[in-house]
């Protein structure tokens, strides 16, 4: 299928009852692919506040909205796409899983899980020629000294939004850090993140604590009595900052830093002015079209991880329409060609770095209710792409595939 | 007594004229965000009017006899039809869900609508709004426009990324073509010749053959200074003698200029920013663009391709135009 070729439809009968299904294929070529998306329901943290719904089908409903659209053209093209739901549970053994589905032949994954199971997934030998889409960790690791050839990332990197942060923390002069993380291994990979950003954006952070406390009776009466003691406690006779920095991924204390650090200070970071590349208040560059699709089809609001399943679908399906074959070597060179690009309501087409397959995308800087900032920001220059100021860029890379 | 009575009402007429709204033209603009059109005297460009419409009206159209002008309201599922003489919603019709671009057919009898949620192109009678067909196109249907003739329709799904042809006789899709990513605007030139459909992150205008469905070439942009991400081509609009094109370019703050004859682009025009959709006066000699991010009209001098002013809208997020003579 070569771009701008036409592709006639059958007449259907019935005046406006149009069938689709019933339409000539359009192509001269069938396309039938297969897109699994891969997940296990791992052990989440408990969000601190009330307002964030458990869930359980995060992400899921994502690929289904993006399975949707691609379905949409596929009918147009004649092609053939299936989406193929395998989620192991809590204590099920996702890789085993994987080697079976591979061994059925599937090759094309959207993979909702956490970066060990992806390193081990991807090292399968009979995963050397699959896809497999990363739709969930955004650890660093992956997309550097583990990276490998047959993983593609849609998350940005811890990288990606420290640098995010760091940026607009600049081009506000807010200088001074003040950095508190948790005691999870997550916690100090983003700590390190704000470390590594700090330095590149010419910020300081003054002084770096770990809280170990962990507020056991916030829905109890009087359980915020106890918070109030504790977060001045934690912020107080530090060297003057202008941000508080937090990093707890595993929801421990950052809910509660604001308004109760010793000093009034903004709060971003795990928390506070987060940046991530999805929001339910995010109704930007069409933003709004997608919440509303969202909404109707699972009844509740998008989280950062259905938009990449959601994305993640949506790569594959862009890949199979435009190049017209679901051959893995065509995908797999498809989407690291200049003639890849995705529409993810970014306002800009996103595409793959070549040197780690991370996805180019702005971050966004959202508070609670509402988008603050998009990075890059302004006056962060770069010989190619703007986004490439975020994250490990081609000559900081230590993600070496090999040839 | 008489003849300087005469020669009163002649000179009041004569330098009268920026006076007198009987010959002065209504612009009409859709304001997304707060859900009004907006009604500005071509004279003054003074708003003259606010006509509260359904939620989140973006496409706007007149009819080619001019007496109503329709809208979108792609959140109330609907369309407002707006009496062009007193400024009033006379009726609404049933769109089929989230209506966000149309037009009307040459002769003024029908109305397609491009259903952005439903990938659909709905295709109804004007007069009594009863639905003829319900054309399955591409995902996130958007640009709509009727050939001259009256034989084509041609839609765009920002999804799917295609331009659909659709026969207007049998309301089958003819052709499918391919086109750069997110395609917003379709429109035929003023011949019916070509089909030029603008692709908003891909950054490009995709002229067709209207016969043969093939890309003739794709128009690209290059603006020094202005990064290529912020280059989203929109809204498309053909002189009256058919020579020259407008293209809106989005958050790049222009309309390109292109001669139709050698695609080539001639010129940028900055205009206010985020121009969107545009509308040329039916005189030819006046474009005006509705620019989203600063809520203000750009009026461009379509002889010297020059812009002459910005006024405010008077809403907020200006989406469309359409202009009563």
């Amino acid at each position: 299928m070569k771009l701008g070729a036409i592709l006639a439809i059958g007449a259907w009968a019935g005046l406006g009852q149009a069938n689709p299904s019933q339409a000539q294929p359009a192509s001269s070529k069938q396309v039938s692919a297969t897109i699994v998306y891969l997940g296990k329901r791992y052990a989440e943290p408990l969000p601190l506040s009330l307002i964030d719904p458990i869930l359980d089908d995060n992400g899921i409903q994502g690929a289904r909205l993006g399975h949707k659209n691609n379905v949409g053209t596929a009918r147009i093209l004649g092609h053939n796409y299936e989406l193929e739901e395998v989620v192991v549970p809590g204590d099920g053994d996702v890789v085993s899983e994987a080697r079976r589905l591979l061994a059925r032949g599937q090759r094309f994954f959207v993979a909702d899980l956490e970066s060990d199971d992806l390193i081990q997934i991807s090292s399968l030998p009979s995963a050397k020629d699959a896809i497999i889409v990363n739709i969930r960790s955004s650890a660093d690791r992956l997309r550097n000294e583990v990276c490998r050839g047959n993983l593609f990332h849609v998350p940005p990197s811890t990288a990606m939004r420290a640098d995010a942060l760091a940026q607009y923390f600049a081009w506000k002069r807010w200088q001074r850090l003040l950095l508190l993380k948790g005691t999870a291994k997550g916690d100090e990979k983003f700590a390190a993140a704000m470390r590594r950003a700090a330095k590149r954006f010419g910020l300081q952070i003054v002084e770096e604590r770990e809280n170990k406390f962990r507020a056991g009776h916030r829905r109890a009466e009087d359980g915020h009595q106890q918070i109030q003691d504790r977060i001045p406690r934690l912020t107080q006779n530090a060297p003057d900052h202008d941000v508080i920095v937090v990093a707890d991924t595993q929801e421990t204390f950052g809910e509660y830093l604001l308004f109760r650090s010793s000093l009034p200070r903004a709060v971003a970071g795990t928390h506070g002015l987060v940046p991530v590349a999805w929001h339910a208040a995010f109704e930007q560059y069409g933003g709004m079209q997608m919440q509303s699709r969202f909404q109707k089809l699972a009844g509740r609001k998008m989280t950062e991880r259905d938009y990449f399943a959601w994305l993640g679908v949506r790569i594959f399906g862009e890949a199979l329409m435009r190049s017209g074959s679901a051959d893995p070597k065509s995908i797999r060179d498809y989407l690291l060609s200049d003639k890849f690009v995705v529409a993810a309501f970014k306002g800009r087409g996103l595409t793959f770095r070549k040197w780690n397959q991370q996805l180019r995308q702005p971050v966004l800087l959202m508070a609670a209710r509402s988008l603050i900032s998009i990075s890059p920001q302004p006056g962060f220059l770069h010989p190619h792409h703007l986004t490439d100021t975020l994250g490990y860029d081609e000559p900081e890379s230590g993600c070496r595939f090999p040839s | 007594m008489r003849s300087s009575y005469l020669l009163l009402t002649l000179s009041l007429f004569l330098a009268g004229r920026p006076f007198d709204t009987a010959l002065a033209a209504k612009i009409f603009v859709s304001n997304e965000r707060d859900n009004t059109v907006t009604v500005l005297d071509s004279e003054t460009l003074k708003v003259i009017k606010t006509i509260p419409t359904g939620l989140r009206p973006r496409g706007i159209v007149i009819t080619p006899d001019y007496k109503e002008v329709l809208v979108c309201a792609g959140d109330d599922n609907r369309l407002d039809v707006i009496d062009t003489e007193t400024l009033e919603i006379s009726r609404t019709l049933d769109s089929g869900p989230d209506p966000e671009l149309l037009d009307v057919d040459p002769k003024g009898e029908r109305i397609y609508i491009a259903n952005e949620d439903d990938a659909l192109v709905t295709v109804m009678r004007r007069d009594s709004g009863e639905v003829l067909a319900e054309v399955p196109v591409g995902v996130e249907p958007e640009g709509m426009h009727v050939n001259p003739e009256a034989t084509m329709a041609v839609s765009t799904s920002e999804t799917t990324s295609m331009a659909h042809f659709i026969d207007t006789k049998t309301f089958d899709v003819i052709a499918n073509v391919f086109v750069d990513t997110r395609p917003r605007e379709a429109r035929f030139t003023k011949d019916g010749k070509q089909a030029w459909v603008t692709a908003e992150i891909g950054g490009t205008v995709s002229v067709i053959d209207s016969n043969s469905k093939k890309i003739i070439k794709k128009i690209t942009f290059e603006i020094a200074g202005v990064r290529p991400e912020l280059i989203q081509p929109m809204g498309v609009r053909f002189t009256n003698d058919g020579k020259t094109a407008f293209v809106a370019l989005g958050p790049a703050n222009r309309i390109a200029v292109i001669e139709t004859a050698s695609l080539k682009v001639r010129k940028y025009i900055l205009v206010g920013q985020r121009p969107w959709h545009m509308s040329l006066h039916p005189d030819g000699k006046t474009l005006y663009v509705a620019n989203g991010l600063s809520n203000d009209l750009t009026v461009i001098d379509v002889a010297s391709e020059k812009a002459i002013k910005s006024v405010p809208v008077g809403g907020a997020l200006p989406w469309g135009v359409a202009i009563k003579p």
